[in-house]
C-alpha cells in the first residue's frame, strides 16, 4: 500500500524494530482513527513503549510501515520511491504530535508558563506576548493558572505532568502520546492527571496510550490494544476485553496487574 | 575523635531531663586551638619581625607602571587562552561524542597528548617550533616561524592547545550529565536535534560546566606564570626581571603573589556570583523525580 487512503490517524502494518539481537517488535498491525482513545497494555518489556515513541520517530523502526496522517514516518517522497526524511520534515512532523513522558521530562531551567510555551516560542516562532496568553489559558485547563511563575521543582509530580500535558498540547497537535503518564506518581497523585487526560478525550482529541491503569482504560477508551512478545496479541472494546477477554495471555496479565493494583 | 562529638551543647534550653556536656571534650578542644595560634604568631612574627624584608619597597612596586602591565599581560593571556579553550574544548566535546568514529579517535588522540605532557614542555616546545620548522608553507604563502612565534603568541599557543584537552572533558561531562529525556522532550515539540541541544541541553549543562570551568579558569591564571621561562613579561616575568636589578628578590615574589591573590579572589567572585545567577529554578542536587504537594 502506498497510501495512507482511509485517512486514519495512525495506520501501522507488519512494523518491526529490534535492539541488536533482541526483537522488540515482531509484526505491529494497528490502526487508530481520528478522535479515537486508544490504550496500548501489555507486560513489561512487551514493545509498548517502544511502539508509541515510533509513532513520532524517537525511534526509528526495522521494517514494516507507520503512516501518520498522510506520511510514511522516518520517510519522504523522492522520486517513485522514498527517503529517509531530513531531520527538518521529522522536527516540523514531531511539532504536529504531542508527547507525555512518564518521567515528565520539563525543562527544569523554565517556569511552568515557559515550559508550556517553548514549543509555540522556539518552533512556532510566536511573540513572547501571544505565546504567554496561550500559555496562560492552557495552564488554566490543566488547573494551575496559579502555578505559572513556579519552577518544575517547586510544583509536585501530578502538577509537573499537568504542565507536561499542558506542553504536549500547546501547538493544538493531531495526536497525543502518553508514555506510562502516571507510573512515576505517587498514588494520590495519580487521581488530578487521570482527570486532565479524560477532559481531553471528552473533547475529542486523538490519543494513544501506554498505562497500567486498566480501570481509566476501561471508563474512557475507545478501543484497547494487549500487546505480547511484540505483537498486538488482541485488541478490542474496552469493557469486552477486559471483562471477558478469551485470549489466556490476557486473562494471565488482567490478573496479575489486579492483584498489584 | 572528641573533636567531632560537639552535639548536646544547647542541652538545658530544651525542657527535660537535664543531661550535661562531658568537660574533657571542651579542654581537649581549648589546649588544640591555644596550640595553633601559638604556632600561627610564631611564623607570622618570624616573616613579619624579621627585619629583612623591607616592606616598603613592596609598596613602591605594587603599583607601579611597569607592574600594573605585567598584571596586564597575565589577564590577556588568562583571558584569551580562556576564550581560545572554550571555543576549540567545545569544538572537541562535539567530536568526541560525535557518531563519526574518525572525529572521535581524532579528539581522544589530542586529549591524550596534550593532558599527558607537562604544560611547562608545552610552551618550551612551541617557542622553539622554529628550529624544526623554520617556514611555514599553506596555499601558496610562506611564513618564516620565527616572525610569527614571539613569547606572548608561543604562550598563548600553548596554554589554549592544553587548557582545551581538560575544557573538553568539562564540556563533555556538562553535556553528558543532561537527562537524555530533555533531549526528547525537546525533539517531541518540533525542535531539531542540533537546536535542541544549542536551547535546551546546552543552557542546563553550563550549570555543570561552569563550576568546574570556573576551576580550571583559575587554575590557568595562576598556570600563566610559567610562560616566564620564554621572556614573556606577565607578573612573574615582571617581577623576575626588577629583582634582577635591585636584588629584593623575596619582596617581589611577595608583590606576585598579592597580585595573583587579588586576581583569584575577584575570579572567584565572579564565579561564585554566575553559579547564582544561573542555579535559577533549580534546589540544591538533582531534580526530585516525584514531590509531595507544597
Amino acid at each position: 500500500m502506498a497510501t495512507n487512503s482511509q485517512g486514519d490517524a495512525i495506520r501501522i502494518r507488519g512494523l518491526r524494530k529490534s535492539f541488536g539481537s533482541h526483537c522488540v517488535l515482531n509484526g505491529i498491525e494497528m490502526t487508530v482513527m481520528r478522535g479515537q482513545v486508544a490504550f496500548i497494555i501489555g507486560p513489561s518489556g512487551s514493545g509498548k513503549s517502544t511502539l508509541l515513541r515510533c509513532v513520532n520517530h524517537l525511534e526509528s523502526y526495522d521494517g514494516g510501515e507507520l503512516w501518520v496522517d498522510d506520511y510514511l514516518v522516518g520517510a519522504e517522497r523522492r522520486g517513485s520511491g522514498w527517503i529517509e526524511a531530513s531531520t527538518s520534515v521529522t522536527a516540523a512532523r514531531r511539532a504536529r504530535i504531542g508527547m507525555v513522558f512518564q518521567r515528565f521530562n520539563l525543562f527544569p531551567n523554565m517556569t511552568a508558563l515557559e515550559n508550556v510555551t517553548a514549543g509555540l516560542r522556539l518552533v512556532m516562532k510566536q511573540d513572547a506576548a501571544q505565546a504567554f496568553e496561550r500559555g496562560r489559558e492552557l495552564l488554566a485547563r490543566v488547573g494551575l493558572s496559579d502555578r505559572g511563575d513556579s519552577y518544575p521543582s517547586q510544583l509536585s509530580g501530578g502538577q509537573q505532568q499537568r504542565v507536561a500535558i499542558a506542553r504536549a498540547i500547546a501547538a493544538n497537535p493531531g495526536i497525543v502520546l502518553f508514555d506510562e503518564p502516571t507510573s512515576a506518581l505517587d498514588p494520590e497523585l495519580v487521581g488530578e492527571v487521570l482527570a486532565v487526560m479524560r477532559d481531553l478525550a471528552r473533547d475529542g482529541m486523538t490519543m494513544l496510550i501506554v498505562t497500567h491503569e486498566i480501570s481509566f482504560a476501561e471508563e474512557v477508551g475507545d478501543v484497547v490494544h494487549f500487546i505480547d512478545a511484540g505483537r498486538i496479541a488482541e485488541s478490542g472494546r474496552p469493557a469486552e476485553l477486559i471483562r471477558h477477554s478469551n485470549n489466556p495471555r490476557t486473562a494471565e496479565f488482567l490478573a496479575r496487574i489486579r492483584t498489584t493494583h | 575523635m572528641s573533636l567531632l562529638t560537639e552535639t548536646s551543647g544547647r542541652a538545658e534550653a530544651v525542657p527535660g531531663l537535664l543531661i550535661r556536656r562531658r568537660p574533657g571534650a571542651r579542654i581537649f578542644s581549648s589546649v588544640v586551638a591555644v596550640a595553633a595560634l601559638i604556632v600561627v604568631l610564631t611564623l607570622a612574627g618570624i616573616v613579619v619581625g624579621s627585619g629583612s624584608i623591607h616592606w616598603e619597597v613592596i609598596g613602591e612596586y605594587f603599583f607601579a607602571p611597569v607592574m600594573l602591565s605585567g598584571v596586564a599581560t597575565t589577564l590577556t593571556l588568562t583571558i584569551v587562552s580562556l576564550a581560545g579553550s572554550a571555543i576549540l574544548g567545545t569544538l572537541l566535546a562535539a567530536m568526541r561524542i560525535s557518531k563519526n568514529s574518525v572525529l572521535r579517535v581524532i579528539a581522544a588522540g589530542y586529549i591524550w597528548f596534550f593532558r599527558g605532557t607537562p604544560l611547562l614542555v608545552q610552551i618550551v616546545f612551541w617557542f622553539n617550533l622554529g628550529l624544526f620548522l623554520p617556514r611555514l608553507s599553506l596555499a601558496g604563502f610562506t611564513v618564516s616561524i620565527n616572525t610569527l612565534v614571539t613569547p606572548t603568541t608561543a604562550a598563548l599557543l600553548g596554554l589554549v592547545l592544553n587548557v582545551s584537552a581538560f575544557m573538553c572533558e568539562v564540556i563533555r561531562g556538562g553535556l553528558l550529565a543532561v537527562d537524555t529525556g530533555q533531549t526528547e522532550a525537546a525533539l517531541s515539540i518540533g525542535l531539531t536535534p542540533s537546536r535542541a541541544l544549542l536551547r535546551i541541553v546546552l543552557p542546563q549543562a553550563i550549570r555543570v560546566i561552569l563550576p568546574a570551568a570556573g576551576n580550571l579558569g583559575i587554575d590557568l591564571l595562576k598556570a600563566t606564570s610559567l610562560v616566564y621561562v620564554i621572556g614573556t613579561k606577565e607578573i612573574l616575568g615582571t617581577v623576575q626581571g626588577i629583582a634582577a636589578q635591585n636584588f629584593y628578590v623575596i619582596e617581589m615574589l611577595i608583590v606576585a603573589s598579592l597580585w595573583y591573590l587579588v586576581l583569584v579572589s575577584i575570579a572567584s567572585a565572579c564565579q561564585s556570583w554566575l553559579e547564582a545567577h544561573l542555579a535559577r529554578g533549580i534546589g540544591a542536587g538533582p531534580r526530585p523525580i516525584a514531590r509531595p504537594n507544597l
